[in-house]
């Protein structure tokens, strides 16, 4: 027997022995309201974690590269699952799960680069629990819906005991896997406007197999006036820092150009100057500076042909 | 801390009933307690794909899921994934036709998943295929043959009706 005597028999049935367990043991809490969640974080502070879809956090405590006393369990918490409408934008409850989002007709038609961005997480396996609050709130700089949150000034809605508090994506991914949330804090939801203009949006990212962490990726959204100049730009990008970033020289530079005339490639490569990368054994920080800079100019051009068209000049 | 828990679910069509600790992940609930050992282990944290099975009809990484989670839960594994013991499932039929195995060690996680990925795209081009399995790791085949067998349950799903 591995562990020592704490592990029982619990299959009794024909006799077999239950192998060891991999996560050092934790209390479990199913709580149904977000009022209970919170009080639990209040009561137990950071020696709970709340545990949304598991396609992170599980493997942690599995590896035991985390520990937490308590676990609080959201999946039974209806209110914090779904899609609604919300100024002018939608409201996306943070266990409102990775391929909901993805199939979701409200969030294709007002925020395309969530819709875009979906499908690159994963596997549609990890997608079908995956939620986009557990994506938020874990703060992975590889991670597709923060890049997307920071590009777009998505907001956080956070709970606690005690407030409501809206955060913006400028002020939320503090570093890796950190972000301002305290440790009695709850991600409720997640708000996105959409874009009242003639807009283009495109993602995409290079991983060395499908579904693998992104070595670098861009989210690209750019707004036109009724004459394809361009008013509004919104460049994320992920695996190249220690948090999702934006790149502001390349947004700058786009400002007042013509869409049909911007040279994206030339533009893309200002993202370098944005950039933070650390080499890994994944790709060096070189690698991921040259070719995250290629990428943003290449998702630059598919946005920029998709603006031209909305305004009707493609 | 950390009480054994009475657990409860459907498996297969059948309730089945256990106790674990609340760390006792779904994968090892089914394979120790329900005794579906078809339900197989690789690496253990999400990223082999070998102990996919259907939860309440979606595909999803048993070893992700605590077995207290999925408390009154539907679950399928690839033991039940057949109407009876006689018959095989459209995609473990093709599987077998196409050489979509070999040592075996993956099999059961591809055909959940497969099957699962069928039934959201009943008419996938060779590229979706190639999407929809990369979910799921192999190390003997090279693929192609897995990828011939999903093309073949498709045809034999969308025509033969199952």
């Amino acid at each position: 027997m591995p562990a020592g005597g704490r592990l029982s028999r619990i299959g009794q049935r024909g006799g077999l022995q239950c192998r060891a367990v991999k996560p050092a043991p934790f209390e479990y809490h199913a709580p149904e309201s977000v009022a209970d969640v919170a009080s639990l974080l209040a009561e137990h502070g950071d020696d709970a974690k709340p545990l949304a879809g598991g396609q992170s956090l599980v493997p942690m405590l599995a590896m035991r590269l985390t520990r937490f006393e308590h676990i609080v369990d959201l999946n039974r918490v209806g209110e914090l699952f779904g899609v609604e409408s919300g100024n002018g934008g939608v409201r996306i409850g943070a266990m409102t799960r990775q391929a909901a989002v993805e199939a979701d007709a409200m969030v294709a038609e007002r925020v395309p680069l969530l819709h875009l961005a979906a499908p690159h997480i994963g596997h549609f396996q990890i997608r079908n629990r995956g939620t986009i609050g557990g994506s938020v709130a874990h703060a992975d700089p590889a991670s597709e819906f923060p890049a997307v949150m920071l590009a777009l000034d998505g907001t956080a809605e956070v709970a606690s005991s005690s407030s409501v508090r809206e955060v913006p994506a400028a002020e939320f991914f503090e570093s890796t896997f950190m972000t301002a949330m305290a440790p009695d804090e709850l991600l409720v939801a997640l708000r996105f406007s959409s874009w009242e203009q003639p807009a283009g949006f495109a993602f995409d990212e290079i991983a060395r197999r499908s579904g693998d962490f992104a070595l670098a990726g861009a989210a690209v959204g750019i707004g036109a006036d009724d004459q394809g100049r361009i008013n509004r730009a919104a460049v994320g990008m992920l695996g190249v820092g220690p948090t999702p970033l934006r790149a502001a020289s390349v947004e700058a530079a786009l400002m007042g150009l013509s869409a049909a005339e911007a040279d994206p490639a030339e533009i893309g490569r200002l993202a370098a100057d944005d950039m933070d990368p650390i080499g890994d054994v994944h790709a060096s920080a070189e690698y991921r500076l040259r070719a995250g800079s290629t990428l943003v100019g290449r998702v630059l051009a598919a946005a920029l042909s998709q603006v031209q068209k909305e305004a009707g000049l493609g | 801390m950390a009480d054994q828990i009475p657990l409860s679910m459907t498996v297969n069509g059948r309730i089945r009933r256990g106790r674990g600790e609340p760390r006792l992940t779904l994968a090892d609930f089914l394979r120790e307690q329900a005794l579906c050992t078809g339900v197989h282990l690789g690496c253990e944290h999400g990223v082999c794909g070998s102990c996919t099975v259907l939860m309440d009809g979606e595909a999803v990484r048993s070893c992700l899921l605590f077995a207290v989670q999925a408390e009154g839960a539907d679950i399928t594994t690839v033991e039940g994934l057949a109407p009876d013991d006689e018959t095989l499932h459209p995609v473990q039929e093709a599987f077998r036709d196409c050489h979509g195995l070999q040592c075996g060690f993956c099999t059961p996680g591809f055909v959940v998943s497969v099957a699962a990925f069928l039934e959201a795209n009943p008419d996938p081009s060779d590229d979706e295929i190639r999407h929809g399995i990369a979910g799921n790791l192999c190390r003997c085949t090279g693929y192609q043959g897995i990828v011939a067998a999903t093309r073949q349950a498709a045809d034999a799903m969308r025509g033969g009706g199952r």
